[in-house]
């Protein structure tokens, strides 16, 4: 008799969404310094799927590149009329444009990473908690031994065995990854399984799967979104510094990172913008969504709810 | 407590030779170091005496049984590039890793602490706020790019902005870029902090090592200061007729070291491993910059013996870490004897 166990909340489940959803914002909006960088988040995500639009010159063309024009401080005129906002860099690559298309590849291998590591290890994590005993204490001592290791070493070597590339960096970010959703999961999945609601379900006969991801999940996704946000900015920057040391995107398509390991050489000659603008791009990018994740733990964390 | 020693000995060993293993066979299944170290143009007979030479002509589980063998006699095979052993090579540039991850160290407690001791003490304070946005600054940017900005501060335009402020031509310093300072002598002990321009080649590196473990000393100091404040004995040696000073620089402190010291020392292995980044911005010739160098020639040698080197590291750490514990907590250490 699940609506005699759970009155209020199964009475209030229609009418709840939308109040929740403002109340949410309401709580967020209490920090201007989150709404501040909930838009950069969203300036940051345009600017990354507009790329193609804003930026004055592709990148990846060939054509379009003017070794002569190298190396050209910023707001020099271009060949072919526009301005170099941001200068040039070693192979007469706008660097506004460089940026834009580098914030692409830095944002999609973050969230790629990011979505997947979350998969798998809520799946992970959710399994260990429903399977209890032996499976669970070896599964979570794998993760004990995984989290031990710090994230830059295990990438590093991950990509010094797999080579080069975007899709060897997402795997070697989920590895990396998945370990912190499995033990999130798995901490609010083992509060959630003792609860009446599941007993409720198991009574109805509703299998383990059902459990699991219809009635177990939706409540554990709070602290989920919390840690997805963090991490990903996390994937973010773990990507640019494995481009910067040389094991990560290949120089054919540069990622913010290797954008500004590109322009090193050139700062110790006093040519800062190769590697100072990427820097920015980059820095915006990873405060804000570090910013929103912590308002947002803030908010969600019921320890703390007034 | 010697019971718990020793077991945790024995998973350390189960854990490193499960780690020789992944580590190997991964490394040495990826890519051939062959087309790597011989000429393009050396011919059959040329090209089968090289992998001869380094033992590549063997089938990979052999080559691992020997590498076991020899890794259980400390001889972890010879770098292709140097020639020379492997571990030696590691243990060579060990000193330069240490002198920067242990002045890193100092840096952060040394300016953490007192820093997160003021901003529990009085939370609500500017100054408290200052410290926490710019704790969280230290968390969120990457380490490289601080680097970046340091050299960029520091070594490249520091005559710029001084001349700027005003600053007289005689009175306006500049920082090395990068690279590790002649070592001096003391005690017998060889090291770059013993010279001042050692000192100045290892601070602008030093520094861009500390701020994410600062950030982090600042937070967990100031957690632990806001928690052990409320608590009843601070009430009672209050009330005792202490002064203020007195019980948050003895008794306070005392307590709140317990996890500062429990965190600082699991993080001092992870210290070691974000040098990799520290290293390569400051070109500073540790065991990063040397297991970096070694990834992009395939210098398969190398980056075992790092990774044995590193897992072994770990392993030691996190055993003194325990001992440590239960020294600093007397709850640990009575509950081990009863």
């Amino acid at each position: 008799m699940p609506e005699a166990v759970l009155p209020a909340e199964t009475a209030a489940v229609p009418a709840r969404s939308e109040a929740t959803w403002l109340r949410i914002w309401r709580e967020f909006a209490e920090s201007r310094g989150a709404v501040v960088a909930l838009g950069g988040v969203i300036l940051v995500i345009l600017a990354a799927l507009l790329a193609p639009l804003l930026a004055p010159q592709d990148p990846y063309d060939l054509r379009q590149l003017d070794i002569l024009s190298n190396l050209l401080p910023p707001g020099s005129k271009s060949a072919a009329g526009y301005t170099h906002w941001l200068g040039t860099d070693d192979q007469g690559r706008d660097m506004f444009s460089g940026i834009l298309y580098g914030l692409r590849i830095s944002l999609g291998v973050g969230v790629m990473s990011g979505v997947i590591a979350l998969l798998v290890g809520m799946t992970i994590g959710l399994f260990a908690a429903y399977a209890g005993g032996r499976v669970e204490s070896f599964i979570m001592r794998v993760v004990d031994v995984q989290l031990s290791f710090p994230a830059v070493l295990v990438a590093l070597i991950l990509l010094a065995v797999l080579g080069r590339g975007a899709e060897k960096i997402v795997l070697a970010l989920v590895i990396v990854q998945w370990a912190y959703y499995a033990r999130t999961v798995r901490a609010s999945a083992l509060v959630e399984l003792n609860k009446e609601y599941v007993a409720a379900a198991r009574c109805l006969a509703f299998g383990p799967g059902r459990i699991l991801f219809r009635h177990i999940l939706p409540n554990c996704l709070p602290p989920l979104l919390v840690v997805g946000t963090i991490q990903t900015a996390h994937a973010i920057a773990l990507e640019a510094t494995l481009s910067f040391v040389g094991v990560g995107m290949p120089l054919t398509e540069p990622s913010l990172g290797r954008l500004i390991a590109n322009g090193y050489q050139y700062m110790l000659s006093g040519k800062y913008w190769i590697s100072v603008f990427p820097g920015i791009a980059l820095l915006i990018a990873i405060a804000s969504i570090n910013l929103v994740g912590d308002q947002l733990r803030d908010i969600l964390n019921p320890r703390l709810r007034r | 407590m010697t019971v718990f020693i020793i077991r945790r000995l024995m998973q350390s060993v189960v854990v490193l030779f499960a780690m020789s293993a992944i580590v190997f066979f991964g490394v040495y299944v990826v890519g051939n170091p062959v087309e790597i170290l011989i000429a393009p143009d050396a011919d059959e007979a040329e090209r089968a005496r090289a992998m001869k030479a380094l033992g590549l002509d063997r089938p990979v589980w052999a080559q691992y049984l020997a590498f076991v063998e020899n890794a259980l006699g400390v001889d972890l095979g010879k770098s292709f590039v140097f020639g020379i052993s492997a571990i030696e090579l590691i243990l060579q540039r060990m000193p330069a890793t240490f002198e920067l991850v242990i002045v890193s160290f100092v840096i952060a407690i040394g300016l953490g602490i007192p820093l997160g001791m003021y901003a529990g003490y009085k939370p609500n304070s500017a100054g408290a706020k200052t410290i926490m946005a710019g704790s969280i600054l230290g968390f969120s940017l990457p380490t490289f790019w601080v680097g970046l900005m340091l050299i960029l501060t520091f070594a490249v335009s520091a005559t710029e902005w001084q001349t700027w402020l005003g600053v007289p031509p005689a009175l306006q310093f500049q920082l090395p870029a990068g690279g590790r300072g002649p070592e001096g002598s003391v005690l017998g002990v060889q090291s770059s902090l013993f010279t001042w321009s050692g000192l100045g080649h290892l601070f602008l590196p030093a520094l861009n090592l500390a701020l994410f473990k600062l950030a982090l000393v600042i937070r967990l100091t100031r957690a632990g200061m806001r928690e052990t404040m409320l608590l009843d004995y601070v009430k009672y040696a209050r009330a005792k007729g202490l002064s203020m000073r007195r019980v948050v620089l003895v008794h306070v402190l005392k307590n709140i070291m317990i996890p500062i010291v429990t965190v600082l020392g699991l993080e001092l292995g992870s210290q070691i491993a974000f040098a990799v980044v520290t290293e390569t911005v400051f070109a500073w010739p540790g065991m990063g910059k040397l297991i970096i160098d070694s990834i992009d020639k395939l210098d398969r040698p190398v980056i075992v013996a790092y990774l044995l080197v590193i897992v072994v590291l770990f392993i030691i750490i996190n055993l003194v870490v325990d001992v440590l514990y239960s020294i600093l907590d007397p709850r640990v250490r009575l509950a081990a004897k009863a």
